[in-house]
C-alpha cells in the first residue's frame, strides 16, 4: 500500500498572550539571528502544552516533533484530550496554518471538514450558497453542476432551494451545508467532530457517509472525542498528549490507552470535601469501577460500586442512615436508594460502605448523586447535592455495530426464556 | 517501503515551515478560477440585497462627488482645469480615482473580513483579492456609462466639441495598471495588518491624502516648480492623465511616463504578491 500522508517532525509553536507592543522588535530580533544563519530563538522557549500547568514562557509548543505516515485508504483516528494538539494537527494538514517546523507530504487531493457550511451567505439562495460553498471547498463549477440534484435531494431541501439561506431554519442549514461537503470526492478526507451536531439522524448520516468514503479505498483522518465512532470507523488510531505523539497503532489499543490515563479533569470525584453533622463525618463518597482505583473509567455495562468512607462516632450509629439520589444531567432524578431497603445498618466508628450495582446497569453518561443523611428515621439533618459524579463512557464495540448511545439512563439485563 | 522507493515517490503536495519565496502556487489560483467568478456574483447579488435605489447607487455616488468638486474646487477655489467643462473632468477623474482606491481599501482588509473562512478551509487566499478587482471592474464599466451619457449631454446641449485621441485605445492598459497599483498596495497593507493593525488607520485617511497628491481635481500641468517634480512621480499621475489625454486631448502624458507607471506596478505587484504569500501560511495565528 502506497503511502497518502507523510508528516515528519512537525512541530507548531503558538504565541501566548496580546500582540502587543512586543511584536516588532520580537521580528527584528528572530530576523537578526535568522540572518545570521541561527537557529529561531523563539522556537527554543517552547513548553509542553499542558494547558494545566502554569505556563512561564511566553511561547508555546502545540505540536513537538510529530512523525507518521497514513497509508492510502486507512482510516485514522487521531485522539487525545482538549488541548493536546488534535486541531492543531488538523490545521496543518488542511492547510489554514504553517508547521513551524518540519514538513508534510501529501497524495492526492485533500478536503477538510473542519465546520459545514463555511462561507455560506445569508443572502444568497440555496442554490447559490452550494455553487459558493463548493467551490470554497475546492470543487469546479461544472463538477458542482453535475452533483446539483443529488445535493438537492441530500439535503432534503426541496422547494426551498432558490429561497436564501437566512430564512432558513438551522437544521436545514446545516443540511444544506453537509449535503454540499459530503459530495466532495476527495482522496484524503478529514474530518473534526462532525458528530458533535446535529440530532441522531444526522449523526447516523455523517458516519454513513464517511463509512461509504473510506469503503471506496479513500483516506478519512478523523478526530473525535468519541471513542466508540473511533473504533468503529477507524483501523489505526494515533493517540497526542501535550503536543507529543503518545501512541499510534491498533484503534482498539489506543482507545483503551487513552481511556487509562489518568484524568486531572474528572477532579469532581478525586476532590472531596469532607462532611461534619452531628456524630456523622463523611471522609469521602466517590464511585469507581469494580477491583479498580478511584478515578479509572466507568464503562457501560462493566459494573460499578459506590464507596461510602464514613466514621459515626459516640456509638450513636442505630439513630442514622443514609438515604441517595440519582440524577441524570437534565436534573431530573432516576431513583433513589438507601442501604436500609436492604437492611444494612450503619456501624459505629470508622467504615468503609459499598453498594455493588450490577453489571450491566448505568448507561453511558454522567450522573449526579446527592446524599442524604437522616437522624431518628425522620429528620433529614444534612442535604448535600452532587456529593459524588458518576461518569460511564461507551465500552469498545465491533465494527459496524451501531455507534450511538442507547436511549435511556439504565441498560439493564433481563433473563429471556423461550416457551417457559 | 525502502528508501530508495521513498526518494522516487511523487507527491501532489508538500506542506513545509520554510518556504521559497517565490513559490506562489500560481497554478493553483488558476485551479480555484471559478471560485473567482462565484466570489464576484456574490458580492453583486449581495451588495444591494435590501436597499430601494438598489444599483442606482453606483450612478449616485460618482454623481454627488462630482457635484462636491465641482462646487469646492471648481467655483469656489476656481481650479483650472483647461480647455474641458469642469463637470467632466471631475468625473473621469472621480471614476478612475473610485476604482483605484476601491481596489485598494477593499483589498486592505481581506485577512480581517475573511478570518472565518480562511480559519476553516484552504483554498488560495490570492483568489479574494482578485474578485476584489474584478468586482470593481465591473463597477468601473458601470459608471463609465455614466461619464458617456454626461459627454453625451455635454455634446448635444452645450456644443461640447470631443476631441477624442488614439491614446484612448490604452484604457484597458491603464485599468490594468491601476488594478495592479491598488492591488499589491491593498495586499502589502493586508498582510501587515495581520501583526500591526496600526496600518488600519492609515488608510481611511491615507487614500484620501493620496487622492490630492493624483491629479484629480487638478491637470498635472497646473503645477509649478517642485510641486510638479515631486507629484509627477506619483505612478498614478501618468494613468489618469493618460486616460484624459484619450478623452480630452489635454494632459501631460508620453510613452517614456507610462513606461515609469508599468515599472512601478509590476515591481509592487511582484513584491506584493510575495509578501501576501508569505503571510497566508501563518495570519490565522496571529490575527
Amino acid at each position: 500500500m502506497a503511502t497518502a500522508i507523510k508528516i515528519e517532525n512537525v512541530s507548531k509553536v503558538y504565541r501566548l498572550g496580546a500582540m502587543g507592543t512586543g511584536t516588532l522588535s520580537h521580528d527584528l530580533r528572530r530576523w537578526w539571528a535568522m540572518s545570521r544563519g541561527k537557529e529561531d530563538p523563539y522556537l527554543k522557549v517552547g513548553v509542553k502544552n499542558d494547558r494545566t500547568d502554569g505556563v512561564d514562557s511566553e511561547f508555546v509548543r502545540s505540536l513537538h516533533d510529530i512523525s507518521f505516515d497514513v497509508q492510502q485508504g486507512e482510516s485514522l483516528g487521531v485522539i487525545g484530550r482538549n488541548g493536546a494538539g488534535k486541531s492543531t494537527l488538523l490545521k496543518i494538514l488542511s492547510r489554514i496554518t504553517g508547521p513551524s517546523t518540519g514538513s508534510i507530504k501529501i497524495k492526492g487531493r485533500i478536503a477538510s471538514l473542519l465546520e459545514v457550511g463555511t462561507g455560506f451567505h445569508p443572502e444568497l439562495t440555496g442554490r447559490e450558497n452550494i455553487y459558493l460553498n463548493g467551490a470554497i471547498l475546492g470543487m469546479r463549477r461544472a463538477e458542482i453542476s453535475r452533483k446539483l440534484d443529488e445535493i438537492i435531494a441530500f439535503s432534503g431541501i426541496g422547494k426551498y432551494i432558490d429561497t436564501p439561506v437566512k430564512r432558513y431554519s438551522s437544521g436545514m442549514y446545516v443540511r444544506l451545508a453537509f449535503a454540499v461537503a459530503a459530495h466532495l470526492e476527495p482522496e484524503i478526507l478529514i474530518v473534526d467532530e462532525v458528530l458533535a451536531v446535529g440530532d441522531a439522524e444526522f449523526q447516523k448520516k455523517c458516519l454513513g457517509k464517511m463509512k461509504d468514503v473510506s469503503g471506496e479505498g479513500r483516506t478519512v483522518i478523523f478526530v473525535s472525542h468519541n471513542m466508540a465512532a473511533v473504533k468503529s470507523l477507524c483501523q489505526n488510531a494515533i493517540l497526542l498528549k501535550h503536543g507529543e505523539l503518545a501512541a499510534s497503532g491498533h484503534a482498539d489499543d489506543v482507545v483503551s490507552m487513552y481511556l487509562g490515563m489518568d484524568d486531572k479533569s474528572a477532579g469532581l470525584s478525586a476532590f472531596f470535601q469532607p462532611l461534619d453533622v452531628d456524630d456523622v463525618h463523611i471522609a469521602k463518597v466517590a464511585f469507581k469501577a469494580p477491583q479498580a482505583e478511584i478515578g479509572e473509567p466507568i464503562t457501560e455495562g462493566g459494573g460499578a460500586e459506590l464507596e461510602i468512607d464514613y466514621t459515626i462516632a459516640n456509638g450513636q450509629a442505630d439513630r442514622y442512615h443514609f438515604t441517595f439520589h440519582l440524577y441524570n444531567e437534565a436534573g431530573e432524578v432516576l431513583f433513589g436508594f438507601s442501604p436500609t431497603r436492604e437492611n444494612v445498618g450503619l456501624k459505629n466508628g470508622k467504615n468503609i460502605l459499598t453498594c455493588v450495582f450490577p453489571d450491566y446497569f448505568f448507561n453511558v453518561g454522567t450522573y449526579y448523586l446527592t446524599m442524604l443523611i437522616v437522624k431518628d428515621r425522620k429528620n433529614v439533618i444534612k442535604s448535600e447535592r452532587d456529593i459524588a459524579v458518576l461518569k460511564v463512557v461507551q465500552k469498545a464495540r465491533e465494527i459496524g455495530e451501531w455507534y450511538g448511545r442507547e436511549p435511556g439512563y439504565l441498560i439493564p439485563s433481563f433473563q429471556w426464556i423461550h416457551d417457559k | 517501503m525502502s528508501q530508495q522507493n521513498l526518494a522516487h515517490e511523487e507527491w501532489d503536495m508538500v506542506i513545509e515551515s520554510k518556504h521559497s519565496l517565490f513559490d506562489l502556487h500560481l497554478r493553483e489560483v488558476w485551479r480555484y478560477r471559478d471560485l473567482l467568478t462565484l466570489l464576484v456574483r456574490r458580492d453583486f447579488v449581495s451588495l444591494y440585497k435590501q436597499t430601494i435605489l438598489g444599483p442606482i447607487w453606483f450612478f449616485i455616488q460618482p454623481l454627488l462627488t462630482t457635484l462636491t468638486f465641482f462646487i469646492v474646487f471648481g467655483k469656489l477655489a476656481k481650479i483650472e482645469t483647461g480647455q474641458t467643462p469642469q463637470p467632466l473632468f471631475y468625473l473621469s477623474g472621480v471614476v478612475l480615482w473610485t476604482y483605484f482606491s476601491e481596489c485598494l481599501v477593499k483589498t486592505s482588509t481581506v485577512f480581517k473580513d475573511n478570518t472565518n473562512i480562511f480559519g476553516k478551509v484552504y483554498f488560495p487566499r490570492l483568489i479574494v483579492p482578485l474578485s476584489i478587482v474584478v468586482s470593481n471592474l465591473i463597477k468601473l464599466g458601470v459608471q463609465s456609462l455614466l461619464f458617456i451619457f454626461i459627454l453625451l449631454y455635454y455634446i448635444i446641449f452645450k456644443d461640447y466639441t470631443v476631441e477624442v485621441t488614439p491614446y484612448l485605445l490604452l484604457l484597458p492598459v491603464m485599468i490594468l495598471l491601476m488594478a495592479m497599483l491598488g492591488l499589491s498596495l491593498g495586499m502589502i497593507i493586508s498582510s501587515l495588518t495581520t501583526k500591526y493593525r496600526d496600518l488600519a488607520f492609515l488608510v481611511a485617511f491615507g487614500v484620501q491624502l493620496l487622492m490630492y497628491a493624483t491629479p484629480i481635481i487638478y491637470p498635472l500641468s497646473n503645477l509649478k516648480g517642485r510641486a510638479f517634480d515631486i507629484l509627477k512621480w506619483n505612478p498614478m499621475a501618468p494613468i489618469v492623465e493618460g486616460v484624459r489625454m484619450g478623452l480630452f486631448n489635454e494632459g501631460y502624458f508620453n510613452f517614456a511616463y507610462l513606461g515609469y507607471a508599468v515599472a512601478v506596478s509590476t515591481v509592487l505587484l511582484s513584491f506584493a504578491v510575495i509578501v501576501f504569500n508569505k503571510v497566508e501560511k501563518s495570519f490565522i495565528d496571529t490575527i
